[in-house]
């Protein structure tokens, strides 16, 4: 053991001394470990593939020059904090050029202060909080906002059910779902009129038992349910919907897709529709390469997380090969790697086209998806901005 | 309008059959050793946990149909849910009993003893959450605008059961009637011939069987899963446990309904976040001017 440690130790030595100038390091903060470790290695196994597949081709090609990657992969342990130093640690002490990650805006908003004030490029794949990139110029995502998503499901449930009136469930506790769910009361009855959303009812994390609001809503005279949940809150409050009555349609927001949900919610969610960054099922051109890659290599599909780090990596790589060449002064690339970045225009990813705002957030569209009957998010329609 | 009242209702018999389980079993260990096993709500979620084990493993592995599958939940979940309360027993409680130690002592057992219950589940079993299996299809009947499901009308039944099953035991039998004694003096019981760590431990496999049989019918109802399902839970059954007169039967049994009385119907016509505030100051009043609870009386006899 002791041998083959030393051996790795010498081998990384002369790789670096030889190599170094030749080789691009970028840094991965992502929750390895942690309440939600899967997003961590969804992020992680995106990286990796797309890492063989470029360093096999021999590396990318910057202003003339071969430069093979390296990812440094920081676990934040999904908490605030840890994502705090994690940032400043490939900042500072791993000289990364550019930061993909954290995941979550609970991640996302303190380490995207860091990477701002050490001027150094990040781009956030998952993060919907305004916050993560506002007065941040160095702060770039790969996702839409959820101002963006909310008016999507209100014009997707209006246009698909004609419906006029709504009922909304959320957690009141918990920013993305307060945020997401009044942000969709706002555009609701914005079209149609004040008081249209019949039901506007809450709950406290934790909670299991839905069944004071959920009467309340099936006997409101709403015509659609919005739940704007995480995947292990969305199976008890479909379930207990359907045990009190609810027989019309539920709608969700991105975070349905972010984990496991047909496991826990089986039959019961099959036939309803959700707003998210990407479909798996039925995917087109790039996107089904991705897909296929990416389950042979790992044997599952990747879900948005995967998609979108893929995306925002190639992002990055895109906006190193636009600066035209590097000049090896760590601080001073940073910043052209920045500029670069803010300049990309119609970039194509496999979550679709992305241009980014001066705020470094991208106008891209959502996708509309349905649960069907085998049990799979398949693609239903596409919403743009 | 009578609609959804007595929707509400029948959502409130629900909760409240849940708190009313849960406060049943601090209720019989708090009336026969005066302590207040801090540890119960962890053995509901330890109940849960099996129920969900056993239910799996006759589902998938022996492929069992659903209704036989629920015959032998049952009593394997309680009886194995009255292992754990047992040894717990056993381990943590009686040696500082033996020991002579000030219940003070005791009670902070119980407390790290759920602790040690909620973070042995994480760490043995992970974080991620479990959905537990449908072992009966719901039926969904509705009545002039009243959605009942068979579970719903399971889970209160089952509850009303076990109330009248153990003030039978309490009140009727010769162990009821040892475990009276024991709450009244227990420095006699052993000259009449009465083996007090008998009568203990048939306490804890009671009220764990039946923080096991809540849990089971928990994870019916609600099937998704996780380790700190049962801290919260736990808790406000022990406040209902108190204001129903801890120690009492019939208030316990009072006290989870009335506990989830009040929660379900402040929800249904106020904000959700007004719930517990409304809930438990009412609670508070009512302890106020009857400070042993509603069923409870100033005597050291109690159960």
């Amino acid at each position: 053991m002791k041998k083959i440690l030393f051996a790795l130790l010498a081998s990384v030595l002369v790789f670096s001394s030889v190599a170094h100038a030749e080789s691009i390091k970028i840094g991965f903060n992502i929750p390895l470990t942690g309440d939600i470790p899967d997003v961590g290695e969804s992020s992680k196994n995106a990286a990796e593939m797309l890492l063989k597949q470029i360093n096999d081709a021999g590396g990318i090609d910057v202003g003339g020059t071969k430069y093979t990657l390296e990812f440094v992969y920081e676990d934040n342990e999904s908490k605030a904090e840890s994502a705090l130093s994690a940032a400043r640690k490939l900042v500072t002490q791993d000289d990364v050029l550019g930061i993909i990650g954290p995941q979550s805006s609970k991640q996302a908003v303190p380490a995207g202060e860091a990477a701002n004030d050490l001027e150094t490029p990040m781009i956030s794949p998952w993060s919907t909080n305004p916050d993560t990139t506002k007065d941040r110029p160095f702060v770039f995502r790969g996702c839409f906002l959820d101002p963006f998503q909310g008016p999507v499901v209100v014009n997707f449930a209006s246009d698909e059910f004609g419906a006029t009136k709504a009922a909304v469930l959320y957690d009141i506790a918990s920013d993305y779902p307060k945020g997401l769910a009044e942000v969709f009361k706002e555009a609701w009855e914005k079209k149609h009129g004040a008081g249209s959303v019949v039901a506007f009812e809450t709950f406290t994390t934790k909670d299991v038992d839905f069944s004071a609001q959920l009467t309340n809503i099936v006997n409101s005279d709403a015509e659609i349910l919005f739940v704007p949940q995480y995947y292990n809150e969305v199976p008890l409050i479909v379930k207990q919907a359907q045990s009190l009555g609810w027989d019309k349609p539920i709608i969700g927001g991105d975070a349905w897709a972010g984990g496991d949900l047909m496991s826990l919610c089986g039959d019961d969610c099959k036939g309803y529709f959700f707003s998210t960054h990407y479909a798996a099922a039925g995917a087109q051109g790039a996107t089904k390469e991705f897909i296929e890659d990416y389950k042979a290599i790992y044997d599952k599909t990747p879900d948005d997380v995967a998609a979108l780090t893929w995306d925002s990596t190639n992002l990055m790589l895109e906006a190193i090969q636009a600066t035209g060449g590097l000049t090896g002064d760590i601080d001073e690339d940073r910043i052209k790697v920045k500029d670069a970045l803010g300049t990309i225009k119609d970039f194509k990813g496999i979550t679709g086209n992305m241009t980014f705002t001066p705020e470094g957030d991208p106008i891209k569209c959502a996708v509309v998806v349905k649960i069907n009957d085998a049990g799979e998010f398949s693609f239903y329609k596409q919403v743009c901005p | 309008m009578l609609g959804p009242i007595i929707q509400n209702i029948l959502n409130a018999l629900q909760w409240g059959s849940f708190y009313s389980l849960i406060a049943l079993g601090y209720c019989l260990v708090y009336g026969v050793l005066l302590l207040i096993n801090f540890a119960h709500g962890d053995i509901f979620m330890v109940g849960a946990y099996i129920a969900f084990f056993v239910a799996t493993f006759f589902l998938a592995a022996v492929g069992l149909p659903g209704w036989a599958v629920i015959v032998l939940c049952v009593p394997l979940t309680m009886a194995l849910t009255a292992l754990v309360g047992v040894t717990l027993e056993r381990v943590a409680y009686r040696p500082l009993r033996r020991k002579g130690a000030h219940r003070l002592y005791v009670v902070i057992t119980a407390l790290m003893c759920g602790l040690i219950l909620e973070n042995g589940n994480l760490a043995l079993l992970g974080a991620s959450r479990r959905l537990f299996p449908t072992l009966v299809e719901t039926h969904v009947y509705n009545i002039g605008g009243v959605a009942v499901t068979n579970l719903k009308i399971a889970v209160i039944l089952v509850a009303i059961l076990a109330f009248v099953f153990l003030e039978t035991v309490v009140s009727r039998t010769k162990m009821g009637m040892a475990m009276r004694a024991i709450s009244y003096d227990k420095f006699a019981i052993p000259l009449m011939g009465i083996a007090p760590d008998k009568v203990v431990v048939f306490t804890f496999v009671l009220g764990s069987s039946f923080a096991g049989l809540a849990g089971l019918m928990f994870a019916m109802s609600y099937p998704v899963l996780d380790p700190y399902m049962g801290a919260l839970i736990g808790w406000k059954a022990f406040i209902a446990a108190v204001v129903g007169g801890i120690g009492s039967v019939r208030g316990a049994f009072a006290g989870g309904f009335l506990l989830g009385f009040v929660e379900i119907m402040v929800v249904a016509f106020f904000p959700s976040t007004y719930r517990d505030l409304i809930a438990f100051t009412i609670l508070l009043v009512i302890l106020t001017y009857k400070p042993t609870g509603l069923f409870g009386v100033a005597r050291f006899q109690k159960i």
